[in-house]
């Protein structure tokens, strides 16, 4: 049985790229190794999961089984006569995938955005505010003396992130791991991540950015101006925060939706920002957003060198415009603007707040997944697709923007998302040219 | 006896362990319920298991209910799926993001069930 060595695990943007699979005759992954909880259920999800089989429609409110010509005819229809179509998702996929993406919101006049909508959005309008001092993972591992975990909850979303690349790893210049490295958790409840660090501070939800700011003021040398108590931390537990934060020799906060999703939303990420420049005139400081998809990372990488922009990008004038907030998917899906939706590789039935799910459930929706999800539920054309990482190759950047090439592992009867993508493209100009 | 909350949503490992097997129960079990510190469990006179209906400005749905004293009194917390996207805020304060974290929220004991993830998207279909 062929075994296959440093495969890709597609799930989390940690990217983990030291799994081995072993796959049999049958065309199955009997074993995997070195994955977690959540790699796991990716690998033997395969023969697990519900996947979606053939490509439907949905005729009389049912789904029912048609020819791949048929679906593509009726999507490439769907597209041609929307006025203002959302292109979404394209995360839990390839930069290949992704390009021929935007290579269709182009040609359709749509507007395009990925699922950092729900994630790290905000940070990427911080580090367009302030920057984003970053590094590598490997950086962090070799070198990082002080980790902090900010809003995020690694053991549950990042399994390996603490083994792999930061507070149990064993770097160059921390050759004794965990016991040379200081954790810290800053969250509004305990978490099993907390529970692992040698301090956890508890704040109050949504005052990241007074206990930012307030943090800032003691490093800047002013130190009088901080009340008693700020986000429900003591002023006197502040001091020794951020006398430990100035103390390290390399520090890396690790940020996560407790910080882009409270209240203040993209001035959290840029307070963390100034908080790391701040550090810097003291030590070495760097901040990394812990992406969720595998790929999420990429789509603002290709997004970004092909538009200018790392997502919700309207391509409505005909040359790309970008303004969060007016462009976002869930913007225009609560305005109820958009009169019909592609999804790809991500499930904003599952993810999307309960406005935004109505106006998807109106409109035409068009799904390419390899899996039945909610938004199969109010899918009107349906596309099964292959799953990038296992049944086809690509390239994906891991949440520290580090690109990796997926292997192929298995054969399989799916055409892939790029595939799909393109003859969309060829059947949207045919009908176009009439 | 109604509980005032402060409601946020989050990943758990069996969340993402089933995040695509959303079509099972598996999916259900780890997304349709709401952790509550013991204190204010007690204080709705619910056990783990019972159902409590949480209701925010923008909808209500039906979960279990489950303890975990991590929880501060008074911050509910349901895993990110269909069930916490139909009571938090749809408002993306000129920024794109939703309010996925921090919705005031009223929970109370109930004796309906939760709806399966079929039926609470269907309600949008039919909405």
């Amino acid at each position: 049985m062929p075994v296959i060595k440093n495969a890709v695990c597609s799930l989390c943007g940690c990217l983990c790229d030291d799994i081995t699979v072993t796959v049999d005759e049958e065309n199955k992954i009997t074993k995997i190794e070195n994955a977690c909880i959540l790699g796991h259920s990716k690998f033997q999800g395969m023969f697990e999961h519900e996947r979606i089989e053939t490509p439907m429609i949905r005729k009389a409110g049912k789904l029912v089984s048609v020819s791949y010509e048929e679906a593509l005819e009726t999507a490439a229809k769907i597209l041609v006569n929307s006025k203002r179509t959302l292109s979404y998702g394209w995360c839990s996929t390839s930069c290949e995938a992704i390009s021929k993406a935007i290579q269709l919101a182009e040609e359709t006049g749509s507007l395009i955005d990925s699922t950092a909508n729900v994630c790290h959005g905000p940070s990427a309008l911080a580090a367009q505010e302030k920057g984003s001092p970053g590094a590598t993972l490997g950086e962090i591992k070799n070198r990082a003396d002080l980790i902090i975990f900010w809003g995020c909850n690694p053991v549950h979303a990042h399994p390996r992130h603490l083994s792999r690349y930061s507070s149990f790893s064993k770097g160059f210049f921390v050759p004794r791991g965990r016991k040379e490295r200081k954790m810290l958790v800053i969250d509004v409840r305990k978490t099993d991540t907390a529970k692992l660090a040698d301090k956890y501070v508890e704040i109050e939800q949504g005052a990241d950015l007074l206990l930012i700011t307030a943090l800032r003021s003691i490093i800047n040398g002013h130190e009088e101006v901080i009340p008693e108590k700020v986000a429900g931390v003591s002023k006197e537990e502040l001091l020794e925060l951020a006398k430990l934060m100035k103390e390290a020799k390399f520090l890396c906060v690790f940020f996560g939706m407790g910080v882009t999703q409270s209240r203040s939303k993209y001035k959290n990420g840029d307070g963390v920002a100034s908080l790391i420049s701040d550090l810097n005139q003291h030590t070495k400081a760097v901040m990394i957003g812990m992406r969720g998809h595998y790929n999420v990372t990429g789509f603002g990488q290709v997004a970004t060198w092909e538009t200018g922009f790392p997502m919700a990008i309207d391509f409505a004038k005909g040359y790309p415009y970008y303004n969060p907030g007016e462009t976002g998917a869930n913007d225009v899906l609560v305005r109820e603007e958009v009169d019909a939706a592609i999804i790809a590789a991500a499930d904003p039935g599952a993810h999307f707040p309960q406005k935004a799910l109505r106006q998807l459930a109106k409109i035409p929706l068009i799904q390419i997944d390899p899996y039945a999800n909610p938004t199969t539920e109010l899918a009107d054309v349906v596309f099964p697709t292959a799953v990038v990482g296992i049944e086809a190759e690509g390239s994906a950047y891991r949440m520290d923007a580090i690109s990796i090439r997926m292997k192929k592992l298995i054969e399989t009867k799916f055409k892939t998302d790029e595939e799909i993508a393109k003859d969309l493209i060829e059947k949207v100009r045919e009908l176009k040219r009439g | 006896m109604t509980l005032n909350a402060n409601l946020i949503s989050g990943r758990t490992a069996q969340q993402g362990a089933n995040l695509e097997a959303k079509t099972s129960r598996a999916y259900f079990d780890a997304c349709a319920y709401c952790e509550l510190n013991s204190k204010d469990l007690e204080q709705l006179d619910v056990a783990e298991g019972d159902c409590l209906k949480v209701k925010t400005e923008f909808g209500e749905i039906v979960v279990f209910a489950k303890a975990n004293n991590g929880n501060p009194q008074g911050l509910a917390f349901i895993p990110m799926g269909p069930w916490a996207n139909a009571v938090l805020s749809p408002e993306t304060h000129g920024c794109g993001m939703p309010g996925l974290k921090g919705v005031p929220a009223k929970i109370k004991r109930t004796k309906e069930k939760p709806l399966d993830m079929k039926s609470l998207m269907r309600s949008y279909r039919e909405a």
